[in-house]
């Protein structure tokens, strides 16, 4: 089965939006992991919250509040673009920020889960062996949160992909620029007699989700046998 | 040095310390679980604040609650050996005995460790491999080579079945002796006091009740308690003085006029040794007798006598300049006509110390 010029332009695109998505939210998450996993501050519950509203809030809500921040016109988008000349608005970038957004909550979840198993008393033992907290972060709780990282990299991922509703709301469905393959299904499902395109695209969408959870599973399998699945 | 003085209230219990450790040997802190050990120690290697106080090592302040001063654990250059090995899975035995930043793992000081502990054949595994013994030799070798100023030492047999006790302990009795770092050491088993202390601290609930060498600690009323019944022993500190020529004995002698045999001792002579007499292995005798399987027979006085409720006597007796206990029932007491101030003999059986029950000394810990 070959892929039409049309498909391969929505799956790159995809993929583009999605990988830049993740790339750029992940050491955000990982941050935001472990203040939620190791610190006590105030406002703790309240970033908590902040934290998980795009997974409970309506897409549209997530995507016009892009819009109002980040859009040309935005509190943001426009002392931005005034600066710069770069706008998210109608932009692949649009499509990766919307994604990065939704994907968020799902990846610091799975970090902050992975960094609380790992036993804060080989941290306290790094550090007795002179190791700052810079080091022990770096040598010891991140690598042992690896299989966090891993599978909330993968749900991030599956989760971006996906992402449809903020994204037609704050960058809109524009050919090649903002038509990643849920838009593009949607165009499909839009247009009489289209059936097919569209089921083909569903089929991609599926072949990819697929290979994305085989390979996280082996990568965790893979990690979590290097650490020696046991922390004594 | 290490000087601290300190006042933490953890829970229920209130933690009042005040206490030097010298610089040199095993200066064991023994009490009950709960009597605050663990939490001491910790406050030592920076990992709890105490409430208020003042913790000095080498006259340099790590601690001092007035002065706002807390020197972080990794600042301190302090080791420690934890209760459970703490090793970390990801790295191979190697990677965990090179992890800290100070230590060097081309010298010869990294093979002298890994040799004195044996863990050279294990370099290249990772440690969920490893049994309880090994993981616990590689973590004091992974804290020795942190090139410490200190040790610190949280029950490091405590998690480990009998055997592994028994694989373990000759290897802490030798670190002392090689390795010239003080060590503080955790630990509520007389086993580890009798083979690895120079020097005791007593915690009970909280406080220091006795503190000074291990002969002295043991022999005070603080230590009573965990010394009843079967548990009654001394301590007597002796001089190897040589072999037998036929038989696996040693004669060691108290002063120069007492002599004791006891089991071969694998030491040359002229070394200095601790010796644990249980109390079920001293019988007292009015006369000397000339025909006995029982090679140690000691003039000795009586200095006191209790009677338990049993119908057991612990008998305290003087024999040159140590006291020893002899533990025997209320009958012989009663028959003998035993009283206090009276000169017997006290008779000892040598086969009964084993390799639980000496050390050898370094000359300058005493």
């Amino acid at each position: 089965m070959y892929l039409t010029e049309y498909e391969w332009s929505a799956l790159l695109l995809s993929l583009k939006v999605s990988l830049t998505a993740i790339v750029i939210s992940l050491p955000v998450a990982i941050l935001v992991a472990w203040l939620l996993a190791r610190k006590h501050f105030t406002g703790k519950s309240l970033l908590d919250g902040i934290v998980h509203l795009p997974l409970v809030l309506p897409p549209v809500v997530i995507g016009y509040l892009l819009l109002i921040g980040f859009g040309r016109q935005g509190w943001i988008g426009k002392p931005l673009f005034e600066l710069t000349g770069f706008s998210f608005s109608f932009s692949w970038q649009g499509a990766a920020l919307a994604a990065a957004v939704v994907a968020f909550p799902l990846m610091v979840r799975a970090i902050r889960q992975g960094i609380e198993a790992v036993d804060t008393r080989l941290e306290l033992a790094a550090r007795t062996l002179g190791a700052s907290p810079l080091k022990v972060f770096l040598t010891i709780t991140l690598p042992l949160t690896l299989p966090g990282i891993l599978s909330g990299t993968v749900l991030g991922f599956a989760r971006a992909l996906g992402e449809f509703g903020a994204t037609i709301t704050f960058v809109s469905n524009i050919p090649e620029i903002t038509r990643t393959i849920p838009l593009a299904m949607y165009a499909f499902i839009e247009t009489p007699g289209a059936e097919a395109q569209a089921a083909r695209l569903c089929i991609i969408a599926i072949t990819i989700a697929l290979i994305s959870l085989l390979a996280s599973e082996w990568l965790t399998r893979k990690t979590i046998r290097k650490l020696g699945g046991d922390h004594a | 040095m290490l000087e601290v003085a300190l006042h933490s209230q953890l829970g229920e219990l209130d933690l009042r310390c005040r206490f030097q450790s010298p610089n040199n040997g095993i200066t064991v802190v023994f009490g009950r679980s709960g009597s605050g050990k663990t939490s001491l120690i910790n406050m030592v290697a920076g990992l709890l604040k105490p409430d208020l106080g003042r913790i000095t090592l080498d006259n340099e302040t790590l601690t001092d609650t007035a002065q706002k001063i807390h020197i972080p654990p990794e600042k301190r250059e302090i080791g420690y050996v934890f209760q459970e090995a703490r090793l970390f899975p990801h790295y191979t035995v190697k990677g965990n005995l090179c992890y800290s930043a100070k230590a060097s793992c081309s010298t010869s000081e990294f093979q002298k460790i890994i040799s004195m502990l044996d863990i050279a054949p294990l370099l290249n595994r990772y440690p969920p491999s490893l049994s309880g013994g090994e993981r616990q030799r590689v973590a004091i070798g992974r804290a020795l080579l942190s090139k410490p100023r200190l040790l610190l030492m949280d029950e490091p047999l405590a998690s480990l079945d009998l055997p592994r006790k028994k694989e373990l302990l000759p290897y802490l009795a030798q670190l002392s002796k090689q390795v010239e770092i003080p060590i503080l050491y955790v630990t509520h088993s007389l086993e580890e006091i009798v083979q690895l202390a120079d020097y005791m601290l007593l915690l009970d609930e909280g406080k220091i009740i006795e503190s000074g060498s291990v002969e002295k600690v043991w022999s005070s009323d603080a230590m009573k308690p965990w010394l009843e019944g079967d548990a009654r022993s001394s301590l007597l500190t002796a001089t190897l003085d040589h072999h037998h020529t036929s038989y696996p004995m040693s004669c060691v002698s108290l002063s120069n006029d007492i002599k004791l045999w006891i089991r071969q001792l694998s030491l040359a002579p002229e070394q200095t040794v601790r010796i644990r007499i249980h109390a079920n292995d001293v019988s007292i005798i009015r006369e000397k007798p000339n025909g006995s399987s029982i090679r140690n027979i000691l003039p000795a006085q009586i200095k006191q006598i209790h009677v338990g409720g049993d119908h057991q006597a612990e008998v305290e007796l003087q024999i040159g300049k140590f006291s020893v206990w002899s533990h025997i029932t209320k009958w012989a007491v009663d028959e003998l006509r035993l009283k206090t101030g009276e000169h017997v003999y006290a008779q000892i059986k040598g086969i009964s110390v084993t390799q639980d029950d000496w050390s050898s000394v370094s000359a300058d810990a005493n």
